[in-house]
């Protein structure tokens, strides 16, 4: 069915609510950032308007590019092992009795009811030389002496898919119920075992959907600030850390406006090129 | 024997049998239709042979080698689905080469068979295509090649035509008969169409309740229906409760049909007489008397609807031995002994 195209000003009306909220919640606070950005800071005290590229010179040094660096790896990395880990547990899932995926759903759900700092505050009892799971381990004989996990990069990696893990079993479900079940038995009677099947039909057919959950995975551990300072060493702190500290701790909200738009900037970038490639991949 | 034997093929879901104690041989070559109302067991069956579904009792023989336990990838089969199941991230002759390509197949070996195949199925050219972009007779035949590309001693279709418009699905019923006697390689079809059965199968087999009701040739289904439920299933049919004298001699309504004599023993049985074979003549004369109820001109067939004894019995002829009568009109119906087929209770 073809839609009319909208004729007057009144067939627009649907939209003015979201579009208000978009505005006024959206777009206003970002030009606002992005104007700060641009601000001279005042020492000791708050900015004052006016065009200054000091804030985005500061950027440009060894220090920030490697946090940067080391932010859009973790994030890389957080997504990564969010869908090798959630892909084959929403498959399984998803051949499951209807009452047990429900069950499973519900205990996914309740992990993202919890907050950040209490999943952080847990791993990092749970990595702790005191109380930690390397005490089972010395339990079982396996290690000679409980140790500490954290601070460390794995902890930080461990506490991130831990929190993104319930998101991304969530967006890749309705893809894999809705998937024929057909596809997988044709390639299994064409001599492919169950395992081949797995990765030479099922991850090519959900192709794009992967691709839309790294992304969102890769957006969502972007933003993480609270669990790389409760389970990492200060190397391990991300920009939104430092964007967190420059703009509360230091006064400094010219500078952390500039990180923050920098940042989306990156990140909208790195998007841009996925979606590109994505699209070359579909034409070759 | 080789070919395919199922031995007792037994499928239980909890506590609702879905297939129970199928027997049956399929010689190499073999083309079989399994037929059935829906929910039958047919696809259950089909499924088992596959090795989708493990049976719950009894065991599956190809070629004088237990399957039963063998994995699906290991089976050496073809299948094609109702859904089709073509991948929808790879070309035609990607799809078709898939098969080749788990195997380990040269890219020469490949590309060679692709090539074959695609002509065999009259697609030559189209192996860039992607598969969004063929109509559904083309995907019909894509999926048909795909599950012989590797030339598998089975050849299994479930509902294959089902997606297609009728006129369409006539054509392939001829097409893939006429490919399978060309490769000569064991069929079995899973289908809900008669007229499909008939024309494609050697052997018909009817399935009701997950039982084998009866296996045999097409002709013989029509011609000699095992049970009622068959003679019902296959073609229309009058079914007429006829009791016997002493002597075996049966009678329909209290009129002696001369020259059927039911199995001894038997007092009453129901016949099964297809409306080609109703005969209908002036009344008297030995005939059955019933009252013509309704004509329905079709313009090839006549279908005239006569009541007879408190039943409804429908008589068949062609234009040219079209009966001379109206609705309300008194008419005789002659049964020919050799027309009436006996059911087993």
């Amino acid at each position: 069915m073809k839609r009319e195209a909208p004729q007057s000003i009144a067939d627009y009306g649907p939209l003015f609510f979201p579009a208000g909220m978009l505005l006024v919640f959206f777009v206003v606070p970002f030009g606002t950032m992005i104007a700060v950005s641009f601000f001279q800071r005042q020492q000791g005290g708050f900015y004052t308007p006016a065009f200054v590229l000091s804030n985005y010179e500061r950027f440009l040094t060894v220090f920030f590019g490697g946090v940067l660096g080391f932010s859009l790896m973790l994030a890389v990395t957080v997504a990564v092992c969010c869908v090798v880990l959630a892909l084959p547990f929403t498959y399984l899932l998803s051949k499951l009795p209807r009452r047990l995926q429900v069950i499973w759903l519900v205990a996914l759900l309740s992990v993202l009811s919890l907050s950040e700092v209490i999943i952080g505050f847990a791993w990092s009892t749970l990595f702790s030389r005191t109380a930690g799971i390397t005490n089972i381990l010395v339990q079982l004989g396996l290690m000679k002496q409980a140790v500490a996990l954290s601070p460390s990069f794995g902890a930080v990696l461990t506490g991130m898919v831990y929190q993104a893990l319930p998101y991304t079993v969530l967006v890749l479900y309705p893809a894999l119920v809705r998937l024929d079940p057909t596809l997988m038995e044709a390639a299994r009677t064409l001599g492919s075992s169950p395992v081949r099947a797995f990765f030479n039909v099922l991850v090519p057919a959900l192709r794009n959907t992967i691709m839309a959950t790294l992304i969102m995975v890769f957006i969502f551990a972007l933003g993480s600030y609270l669990l790389p300072q409760i389970l990492g060493r200060p190397q391990h702190w991300t920009l939104s850390v430092l964007i967190t500290d420059q703009a509360i701790y230091q006064s400094n909200m010219p500078f952390a406006a500039a990180m923050a738009v920098f940042l989306v900037l990156v990140t909208l970038g790195l998007v841009a090129l996925t979606l590109l490639i994505g699209r070359k991949g579909e034409k070759a | 024997m080789s070919g395919l034997v199922l031995n007792g093929v037994t499928k239980q879901f909890g506590t609702f049998t879905a297939v129970e104690n199928v027997q049956l041989s399929v010689p190499h070559g073999t083309f079989v239709c399994m037929l059935g109302p829906s929910g039958c067991g047919k696809t259950t069956l089909l499924r088992m042979i596959a090795g989708l579904d493990d049976p719950t009792g009894g065991s599956i023989l190809l070629d004088d080698e237990d399957i039963t336990k063998v994995p699906t990838h290991k089976r050496n089969l073809g299948m094609v689905f109702q859904s089709l199941a073509l991948f929808p991230h790879l070309s035609v002759g990607e799809n078709i080469a898939y098969p080749l390509r788990i195997r380990g197949k040269s890219r020469e070996e490949q590309k060679k068979r692709v090539d074959e195949l695609l002509s065999l199925i009259h697609l030559a050219g189209y192996g860039d295509r992607p598969v969004s972009k063929l109509s559904g007779g083309q995907r019909q035949r894509v999926a048909i090649a795909r599950a012989l590309a590797l030339s598998p001693k089975l050849f299994l279709l479930d509902e294959p035509l089902s997606a297609l418009d009728a006129k369409l699905r006539e054509a392939m019923q001829v097409e893939l008969r006429q490919l399978q006697q060309k490769l000569g390689i064991t069929t079995i079809v899973v289908t809900h169409d008669q007229r499909e059965a008939m024309t494609m199968a050697d052997t018909v087999v009817v399935m009701n309740g997950g039982h084998i009701r009866q296996a045999a040739s097409p002709i013989e289904i029509y011609r000699k229906p095992a049970d009622t439920f068959v003679a019902d299933f296959i073609g229309s049919t009058n079914l007429i409760e006829t009791t016997a004298d002493n002597s075996g001699l049966a009678s329909v309504f209290g009129h002696g049909v001369p020259g059927l004599v039911l199995p001894s023993g038997l007092q009453k049985a129901t016949i099964s007489v297809r409306p080609e074979d109703v005969h209908l003549t002036a009344p008297g004369n030995g005939a059955i008397t019933g009252t013509v109820t309704f004509v329905r001109d079709l313009g090839g067939t006549i279908e005239t609807f006569v009541e007879a004894g408190g039943k409804q019995i429908v008589a068949v002829s062609t234009p040219r031995a079209r009966p001379d009568v109206t609705a309300g009109q008194q008419v005789g119906i002659v049964l020919a002994p050799e027309v009436c087929v006996v059911l087993k209770q």
